[in-house]
């Protein structure tokens, strides 16, 4: 059972609240829906491509810059299903678009898991507890990983068509909302739960969460937290594929750059979150992606800016994040 | 004579470098409380953290029961049966009181009749058994520090100051507790600066100084003897009565 008691409600009432303060201010009730589902889909996508990202730094202090190239692979590895499945997605069936969707990122998660294997054993091994080193070696891992998409798919955007049934939108009153994102609030919302659960019901789970607190009290438990962080690094680069092929499919063009081209975005979402928190994760990704799409509507200029202002509110707020994790 | 279940031969510990350790040589035998005891900066809680494989010894040997682990890893160490509670717990606080004693069971499953004697040992923890650690009090997690660690029988306990900044009555409950744990046929490492709690559990005792043992021998005598607690410890025991 979960402990509501428990749950700090500040944060999701913040993003009830700027929900609410946006209401009046954006006027007209159907663009107020329009953008709020609109940044709900983008906030589900940030949340899919950091979670990984934030249990990997959480649970070995491991700064990894390469994980974006991660979302590239999983877009450019869903080609290989979307293109010889085309006609699964011009049908007009939901059945046989999903079935494209779901054997996609299938493939997508084995492949970018596969290739996490490689670059933790490769890469991250040689350079624990060495933040510099981290950085620049993974840097240049994401360099080396880019170039090899550009050797294997070419240098030039891709384009990738919708599934049929996912394009267009549904009319709700005067507001049109599209099928697609209504597609990722649903899948992002998932990925949460089922986080939430292997995190909170499983052994497995348990050890993440304390590793993430104080892993040498775990391995003093007798667990071998290299191991358990192994299974995390592949999940999360998993996860970064997963979150790849949705980012692909919103997009609908591939180019090598552009799992790189969110990495700020997904470092915002992690730091206001708290590092190593998946619900301040979640909670973060869609502050960020409501401020945006609110203040890209009512005060343009101000859009450029919305992320960094949020994050300095927030670490003025609450230094560690909004769901601290407690470090020893 | 039977083999000492730990002992530690000519242990020398580097940490980064500082030179920590030089040349410990400490016997622990079977069953009964063993002190480890000295002034702050001893050498104490190094000598746990290089037992647990925790900073990895740079000379000399560590010995569990006859079998060399001066160079296996932590998990290794604690899977051959230590518990350890380090000088600052080492409570997971986000996590539930009931997940950090699960986490501690190696079968994954708590057995009740032993959390039974723990709740009664520590009668704190069967009320707060939901609340995350973290709302716990100092000594409620010390409490859970040691419940953890005895969860489940283990062949040593390696306890660093557990009575450490705890109000007198707490520190009588942990007194009363190891007792117990110790008339159950237990084997403890304790490091301990409270010298009362030291004589009220000790059978016997090693005191460091400098990152060596400087004495070694029973409790009792080092408990009756004032001039050498001065000259080991810079105390009076009469003072700390």
């Amino acid at each position: 059972m979960i402990d509501f008691k428990q749950i700090d409600w500040v944060p999701p009432g913040l993003i009830v609240g700027m929900a609410l303060i946006a209401l009046p201010l954006v006027g007209d009730p159907a663009a107020w829906l329009t953008l709020t589902v609109a940044a709900l889909a983008m906030g589900m996508m940030i949340f899919v491509m950091s979670s990984g990202l934030t249990l990997v730094f959480g649970l070995m202090d491991v700064i990894n810059f390469g994980h974006g190239v991660f979302i590239s692979i999983g877009a450019y590895v869903a080609l290989l299903v979307f293109v010889p499945l085309a006609a699964w997605g011009a049908a007009d069936s939901l059945t046989l678009n999903l079935a494209l969707v779901g054997l996609a990122i299938l493939v997508s998660m084995t492949a970018t898991g596969a290739l996490g294997y490689a670059f933790e054993q490769v890469v991250i091994r040689p350079v624990y507890g060495q933040h510099l080193k981290q950085i620049l070696i993974t840097t240049g891992g994401l360099i080396v990983v880019e170039q090899l998409i550009h050797a294997l798919w070419g240098a030039n955007p891709i384009p990738l068509r919708l599934p049929e049934t996912l394009r267009g939108s549904f009319l709700i009153g005067d507001a049109a909302v599209e099928r697609f994102r209504v597609f990722a609030i649903v899948l992002g919302l998932a990925v949460f739960a089922a986080m939430y659960i292997g995190l909170n019901r499983t052994r497995i789970g348990l050890l993440i969460r304390a590793g993430v607190e104080n892993r040498e009290m775990v391995e003093a438990l007798g667990y071998d937290i290299r191991k358990i962080f192994i299974g995390v690094f592949v999940a999360g680069s998993a996860l970064a594929g997963l979150g790849g092929v949705l980012w692909a499919l919103y997009r609908q063009i591939l180019v090598a750059s552009m799992g790189m081209e969110m990495m700020v975005l997904i470092f915002i979402a992690i730091i206001i979150g708290g590092l190593g928190s998946v619900g301040g994760c979640f909670a973060g990704s869609i502050l960020l992606a409501l401020l945006a799409n609110y203040t890209g509507f009512l005060v343009p200029k101000l859009a450029l800016v919305s992320n960094i202002l949020l994050m300095l509110a927030i670490l003025v707020w609450r230094p560690q994040g909004l769901y601290p994790v407690a470090r020893r | 004579m039977t083999t000492p279940l730990l002992s530690l031969s000519g242990v020398h510990t580097h940490v980064g470098r500082y030179h920590i350790l030089h040349g410990v040589d400490l016997v622990v035998p079977v069953g009964g409380v063993t002190m480890l005891l000295g002034r702050n900066g001893a050498g104490k809680t190094s000598t746990l953290r290089t037992i647990m494989g925790l900073w990895r010894a740079s000379a000399g040997s560590v010995t569990l029961a006859g079998e060399d682990v001066t160079q296996a890893a932590t998990p290794a160490i604690a899977r051959s049966g230590l518990a350890y509670v380090p000088e600052n717990m080492g409570i997971f606080a986000d996590l539930t009181v009931r997940e950090n004693l699960v986490l501690a069971a190696r079968s994954g499953e708590i057995d009740a009749d032993r959390l039974k004697w723990v709740f009664g040992l520590f009668p704190a923890l069967e009320k707060f058994f939901s609340l995350a650690a973290g709302a716990l009090s100092g000594g409620q997690k010390q409490m859970l520090a040691i419940a953890r660690a005895i969860i489940e029988p283990r062949r040593l306990y390696l306890v660093d100051e557990p009575t450490k900044g705890l109000a007198p009555a707490i520190v009588a409950n942990m007194i009363a507790a190891f007792r117990e744990l110790k008339a159950s046929g237990a084997t403890i490492l304790l490091v301990e600066q409270n010298f009362a709690a030291a004589r009220a559990l000790g059978d016997t005792v090693a005191v460091m100084d400098d990152g060596r043992i400087v004495h070694a021998g029973a409790m009792a005598e080092l408990a009756d003897d004032a001039e050498l607690q001065h000259r080991l410890l810079g105390l009076s025991l009469a003072k700390h009565q």
